[in-house]
């Protein structure tokens, strides 16, 4: 009898305990990486930022009136929400029909069209800013064009960076878009650019807008296109913040203009989450059949020639130029350059043969990764969570967010907001090796819970629901279905956290030290040191960084499952 | 100095016993007699050299510092001077090293009135290079940032090749100059310090004026202006006037040795001295003295024309191309380093408003 009711009371615990574990556990799951961006990130760059409204005595927020008193502000805020609002509909409207082409129409070689307009996206900018440069400057292919240094090459560079964004974000709702639709409003009469315009523009707005808050996010935020190809006349906010910080240390005008930064990109980043959302939630809606059909040059003539501009042009035609450049030398082809990679350059340009350095990012990358893919996997599956109350969909909502911030802050203000925080016992890990994956993994984690959410909130809560009632456990749910759909994510999640951080040059360039540089770093050293044996092989350095990542976006987007993403 | 060394590596090994396994650096302070009039200096078994991004010195002297001294040395470069100063300025109350290489005299005086720096006289500095020393730091190496021109450009055209800062701005040489941007290139920095030395704080942007009348053009960055606005160079820009060093033409020889085809017009250079120094607070400083007595070491010294482009502040051997191609400027413009410090900021606001707007 009482080992009866005994039996009965461990079964009630159990039954109600359950939750309460598996409740702890999801809490768990998320303050690892909170804790993980609450040191490396929120709270140095608060600290820095904070500095900025102490005048030693009290706080302050004179550092706001003096900024924005200064014409030279508005004119530089009005510069970067211009631009950034110009190259995000270049963008669109270039996007949009390699979108098309892309995910709706069946060819040979259509893989390999994906992974050249997906490369560009994750390259360094120390290289398109050098492809571009060898492009426009004197003795280069269009320097006819008179475009060095102009307002047009800037715009060139970000949508070359930027057009992949607005193919991947429609591209893959696209494909999946009901074709019945318009197949019925054709049959109703309506002429195919009608159907466009009334019936798969509007179906595709949400995935648009989301794509083009992200692209204008990345362009309002861009500082080597702007440092490297803008000369001396244009400044955005964040090339400003970098100025005011590094070379005046005005903390005041630095904070200042770091929160409006903070702002903007707050403002842009919540519309693209809302509207990713939306779309994830809409796409349910959709037959999940391929609506794709052969390509046929009479009928989508217009697609395939702004496909063949854009590839060529656009995306091709600097990489090429770039590679063609790294094997010249005197007018002759020459593989000199990059048997120059075995040495450290002409007169000392290097502490370290740049084979050491390539061996540098390779392990720093592998280490980014594993950092950003751990973090990455547990913020998605606690942000995927659907609780039924508010206040848990707010916070989970913030908790999002807040790991998408690190897209929007300059990495000055994170590498000085290191120095200044990371400073005592255990934690000073300022001439530390350790930061420079931690801080390449905090720049690629944004992109990593982008590829891998999506795939979790495709999963169809009805599957769900039936595989509770059906008497599976908490874990047993998480074991057998959300695991293998994140898995479907984790190719390409993996590939943009390696790609981030062999490319990522603004906040190593801070923590590297001279005998560890990565890449990038020996890149940008190259190029700023005489002799022509230096220039060519930060040519040569340049074209293999740039090969190594189209190799793992190229193995990322074949790993990656059918469907997945939206981002 | 053997005992000195034996009484801080006693210190140091008891320390490092007490704190066990921890991994901190074992530091402790070591009582000398101290020159500098400070009772005590500090030691440890690491030493943290921070350094401009520009410092190079090859592996073997690396090794060779490491292995005399004992100590196990860690190398940042955290950016350019300008960044350099203000790094050690925000981080004055946890160092980030113990000692620093690459302050120039354009911002030794903030790094001196910020007090980062704690006094220290080499006796490695020989008497006859007291010339550039200035409180607290030790100089290391100096160069002269001056004008280059492209001297077969000039002879090809039947130009004169300009001497002075006033030949600029005279229409035969419209739109030939390219200068860099002050506010991020530090040999841009010097070149506008050049104008102010020779046109006072009053006249300076008078001139600028008329140099952007005259079509000057700015870039941001060194290599932007020597490598591809430069007809000198091997990108063969558009301009045959730029600012560089008075080193590059040692780098512009032609192949049979005889002549570069370049010339830096020294009535127009701006001297530009480095200084090392030991920072204040450092936990080794004791080691960072070790480092800035080595750093004026003839090897050291003899390597900086080759990694470093500069001339040593001691006496040493140059390099032939540099004997022949690389004469430094007699009368190269100066300007105290205090008063950069108090004018330099302004000085760089001021110029883009007038040159870039």
């Amino acid at each position: 009898m009482d080992q009866g009711l005994d039996r009965e009371g461990h079964r009630l615990i159990r039954r109600l305990g359950a939750p309460l574990a598996g409740r702890a556990a999801w809490v768990v799951a998320g303050a690892v990486p909170a804790l993980f961006l609450a040191v490396f990130f929120l709270v140095p760059v608060a600290n820095l930022v904070l500095r900025g409204f102490h005048d030693g005595g009290s706080w302050t927020l004179a550092g706001f009136s003096e900024v924005f008193s200064a014409p030279r502000t508005w004119r530089i805020l009005w510069f970067t929400l211009y631009t950034a609002t110009l190259a995000t509909a270049a963008c669109v409207a270039l996007g949009l029909p390699v979108a098309y082409l892309l995910h709706r129409c069946r060819f040979p070689g259509r893989g390999l069209l994906r992974a050249i307009v997906a490369v560009p996206f994750v390259l360094p900018t120390v290289v398109v800013a050098v492809a571009f440069g060898s492009l426009f400057n004197p003795g280069g292919l269009l320097e006819f064009l008179q475009l060095k240094e102009s307002y047009l090459a800037i715009l060139l560079a970000l949508c070359f960076f930027n057009v992949a964004v607005i193919v991947r974000t429609t591209g893959s709702v696209w494909s999946r878009l009901d074709p019945r639709l318009g197949q019925a409003a054709q049959v109703l009469g309506a002429s195919p650019l009608r159907t466009l315009w009334t019936v798969t523009l509007p179906a595709l707005g949400p995935a648009i807008a989301a794509g083009a808050s992200l692209v204008f996010l990345f362009c309002s935020t861009s500082f080597g296109i702007i440092m490297v190809l803008g000369g001396v006349k244009y400044s955005t906010l964040e090339t400003e913040i970098w100025y005011q910080t590094t070379q005046l240390l005005d903390l005041r005008a630095a904070a200042a203009l770091s929160v409006t930064q903070l702002v903007i990109v707050s403002g842009s980043l919540l519309a693209s989450t809302a509207l990713q959302r939306r779309t994830q939630q809409s796409l349910r809606l959709h037959v999940d059949d391929s609506a794709e059909h052969p390509l046929s040059p009479a009928r989508d003539w217009f697609a395939l020639s702004v496909t063949t501009l854009v590839v060529s042009v656009l995306l091709v035609l600097p990489m090429a130029n770039l590679v063609i450049r790294s094997l010249r030398r005197d007018g002759q082809w020459t593989l000199q350059n990059y048997a120059n990679l075995a040495t450290t350059g002409s007169s000392g340009a290097l502490s370290v043969p740049v084979w050491q350095a390539v061996w540098n990012s390779a392990w720093i990358a592998a280490v980014a990764c594993v950092i950003a893919v751990t973090m990455g996997v547990l913020v998605s599956l606690v942000a995927s969570r659907r609780p039924r109350n508010r206040g848990g969909r707010l916070s989970l909502t913030l908790l999002e967010g807040a790991f998408l911030l690190p897209l929007g802050v300059s990495a000055v203000t994170v590498g000085f907001g290191y120095l200044i925080t990371l400073n005592r016992g255990p934690l000073d890990l300022r001439s530390s090796l350790v930061l420079i994956p931690i801080a390449q993994a905090l720049v690629a984690l944004p992109l990593v819970v982008r590829s891998l959410l999506p795939a979790l909130r495709a999963i169809d809560p009805r599957q769900l629901e039936a595989a509770r009632a059906l008497g599976s456990s908490g874990w047993q749910v998480l074991r057998r279905i959300e695991l293998p759909h994140l898995v479907r994510g984790l190719g390409l999640a993996v590939g943009f956290a390696l790609a981030t951080s062999l490319g990522e040059f603004g906040a190593t360039s801070f923590l590297s030290r001279p005998d560890n540089p990565t890449l990038p770093v020996v890149i940008y050293r190259l190029f700023g040191r005489p002799g022509p044996d230096n220039y060519g092989m930060a040519l040569a350095a340049s074209a293999l960084l740039a090969c190594v990542t189209a190799i793992v976006m190229g193995a990322a987007e074949q790993a990656r499952g059918k469907g997945v993403s939206t981002w | 100095m053997f005992t000195r060394k034996l009484t801080s590596l006693l210190a140091a090994a008891a320390v490092a016993a007490a704190l066990g396994a921890c991994s901190q650096p074992a530091s402790s302070s070591t009582p000398t007699a101290g020159s500098e009039g400070s009772a005590t200096i500090t030691s440890s078994t690491k030493l943290t050299v921070v350094t401009h991004d520009s410092f190079a010195l090859p592996d073997e002297l690396k090794a060779k510092f490491a292995k005399e001294s004992g100590l196990d040395v860690t190398y940042v470069a955290p950016g350019d001077g300008g960044a350099l100063v203000n790094q050690l300025i925000l981080t004055k109350d946890a160092p980030m090293g113990d000692v620093v290489f690459g302050i120039d005299n354009s911002f030794s005086g903030r790094a001196v009135d910020e007090g980062i720096i704690t006094d220290y006289d080499s006796p490695a500095l020989p008497a006859t290079s007291k010339q550039f020393d200035t409180p607290d730091l030790t100089p290391i190496d100096f160069g002269d940032v001056c004008l280059n021109a492209d001297s077969q450009w000039f002879a090809k055209e039947g130009i004169a090749v300009p001497t002075t800062l006033e030949d600029l701005v005279k229409p035969e040489y419209k739109d030939l100059l390219v200068v860099t941007n002050p506010a991020s290139s530090s040999p841009g920095l010097s070149f506008l310090l050049a104008t102010i030395s020779a046109k006072g704080d009053d006249g300076y942007l008078d001139y600028w004026g008329q140099l952007v009348d005259n079509g000057v053009k700015v870039v941001q960055g060194w290599s932007d202006a020597y490598y591809t606005e430069f007809s000198g160079a091997d990108g063969k820009g558009p301009r045959p006037l730029v600012v560089s060093y008075a080193t590059s033409p040692a780098y512009t020889v032609t192949e049979d040795g005889s002549e570069s085809t370049t010339v830096a017009l020294l009535g127009t250079c701006f001297r530009q001295v480095e200084y090392a120094g030991v920072i204040a607070g450092a936990q080794n400083q004791k080691g960072a003295q070790e480092f800035i007595d080595f750093l004026l070491s003839e090897d050291v010294q003899s390597s900086i024309p080759e990694t470093m482009y500069m001339y040593p502040v001691t006496d040493v051997a140059l390099p032939a191309q540099w004997e022949k191609f690389a004469p430094l400027s007699e009368q190269s413009l100066t300007i105290e380093p205090d008063e950069i410090s108090a004018g330099r900021d302004r000085w760089t606001k001021d110029w883009t408003a007038k040159v870039i707007g």
